[in-house]
């Protein structure tokens, strides 16, 4: 299981990665790994808003359904369309090209109630 | 607790995501269902399956006793021949679907891990005369190799000409230096065998299979993957798609029904099902991309009209699939159908079984 310093993680096993205000959404390796192959992911439309915690698409494995939950407050502007065709994106690269929406952050400090890396570690990990 | 079988360590050694399952802590998966899927599909691949139930079936009663207790006529079979059937309830409901086998010495019954217990019950209320049962089930081991390619596998772990072994048919023989005995079985719809055997032979048996496929590119594949296979095929699976609340009519198991045999417990019922059918267990591929689960409801024109019993994506055809009773007259193959999915309805339609028509089983 592979965690990457440069982010922040939520409690629900998504990851956020802000750049220029602009807050790459995606779920951990840990996340995909324990979903096993995934064939759908349902997404919001680009200007949706969203809200810290909140529930903003839906996440299919052959195995279960899951909700996927917003690390931060904002408005969708982007969606990785790619995952309509190829959902196992997900499993292959989490981290990269597997990530999932683009939210225009609200508020940075938002961030701050995040998990750290270190932290989100130990969550998983016990 | 979990019980494990005399294969964990093994599924340790393989990295399993072990789950409980009906008791038993089984590997769910190991690479990835639909990798595994696709690898018993395409080539071959081995399970664990001790979780399943043995019973003996002894006495000189005990071909009427089997007579009696199943839908099938048992009377039909050759010695170390196979048959799939149902038990059922006098009110036609299924108690369990199972396996009997005809062996030289005694009879064997493979049940379903869950019902273990009750199908014991079951069995030891309605037996009569000479009838002595024994419940070997944790003295069994049982691997299946499964795929096109099963045979080139067996034919390195036995000298017995397979070739003589037909589907649903054993064999007792010598396989690694054992008398074991194996059949020409299985719950995927492509070829292959099942293996009975002590706890003890489980490891050796497993890497030997495991070598013995190796060029063939063997893996050992998860429950997940059984799940799909068996229902690409339309294959039952109790608890889901029959239960004491459905008759094997309904569920689409009449071919297992033979109403000439004689009497049997479940009889009067089930001719009175033939006779006024109403509900039926049909076969569905989603149109829209979405994948059916356990529970969604079935619509017709936004009005519900029955429930998935077992729903998934398919590896094969990549798109969902399911099963689910509905009335007989929404039951005809083309039938345009919805599944509600997180309260949308999205479209699906009734096709013909099974889903996967491309198998390997002759």
């Amino acid at each position: 299981m592979h965690i990457k310093e440069d982010r922040k993680y939520t409690k629900e096993h998504e990851w956020v990665k802000v750049d220029n205000n602009i807050a790459t959404v995606g779920i951990t390796d840990y996340a995909q790994g324990e979903l096993g192959d995934i064939i759908f992911v349902e997404l919001p439309k680009v200007g949706t808003k969203v809200i810290q915690m909140g529930p903003f698409g839906i996440i299919e494995a052959v195995k279960a359904v899951s909700e996927l939950f917003s690390p931060i407050t904002g408005e969708v502007v982007e969606i990785n369309t790619r995952l309509e065709k190829d959902a196992t994106i997900i499993n292959k690269d989490p981290y990269g090209e597997g990530w999932i929406i683009k939210v225009k952050v609200a508020d940075l400090k938002q961030l701050d109630a995040l998990l750290t890396p270190e932290k989100y570690k130990t969550l998983v990990e016990t | 607790m979990a019980k494990p079988t005399a294969f964990y360590q093994l599924h340790l050694k393989h990295k399993a995501k072990l789950v409980d399952f009906a008791g038993y802590l089984m590997p769910i998966q190991y690479r990835g269902i639909v990798e595994e899927h696709k690898k018993v599909r395409s080539k071959v691949g081995i399970f664990d399956l001790s979780h399943m139930g043995e019973f003996i079936v002894i006495g000189k009663d005990a071909e009427d006793f089997l007579q009696k207790v199943t839908v099938n006529d048992v009377k039909k079979l050759w010695m170390y021949q196979v048959q799939y059937t149902v038990m059922c309830y006098p009110d036609g409901g299924i108690v369990d679907d199972l396996l009997v086998y005809k062996l030289p010495d005694r009879w064997m019954l493979v049940v379903n891990a869950a019902n273990i217990e009750k199908d014991w019950n079951w069995l030891e209320q309605k037996k009569f005369g000479d009838v002595t049962l024994e419940n070997i089930s944790d003295e069994t081991a049982l691997l299946a190799i499964q795929g096109p390619l099963a045979e080139k596998v067996m034919n390195r772990l036995t000298d017995y000409d397979l070739s003589q072994i037909k589907f649903y048919w054993g064999m007792e023989e010598n396989v690694l230096g054992n008398k074991i005995l194996f059949s020409r079985t299985g719950y995927t719809g492509e070829d292959g065998f099942e293996l009975y055997f002590e706890p003890k032979l489980a490891e050796k048996i497993w890497e030997a299979a495991l070598e013995a496929g190796k060029e063939l590119e063997i893996e050992p594949i998860g429950l997940g993957a059984r799940d799909s296979l068996r229902l690409e095929m339309k294959y039952m699976l109790y608890g889901n798609d029959i239960d004491q609340t459905t008759n094997p009519m309904e569920a689409g198991l009449s071919w297992l029904v033979k109403l000439d045999k004689g009497d049997f417990i479940g009889k009067e019922a089930i001719l009175n099902a033939r006779q006024n059918p109403k509900r039926s267990l049909m076969a569905f591929e989603m149109v829209d991309k979405a994948f059916p689960r356990q529970h969604y409801e079935i619509r017709k024109n936004g009005a519900k009209i029955g429930e998935v019993t077992s729903g998934i994506f398919s590896p094969s055809l990549e798109k969902g699939i399911g099963l689910g009773y509905v009335l007989v007259e929404e039951s005809k193959v083309g039938n345009q159908v919805e599944i509600k999915i997180r309260d949308k309805n999205y479209k699906a339609v009734v096709v013909k079984p099974p889903f996967w028509k491309n198998y390997s089983h002759k």
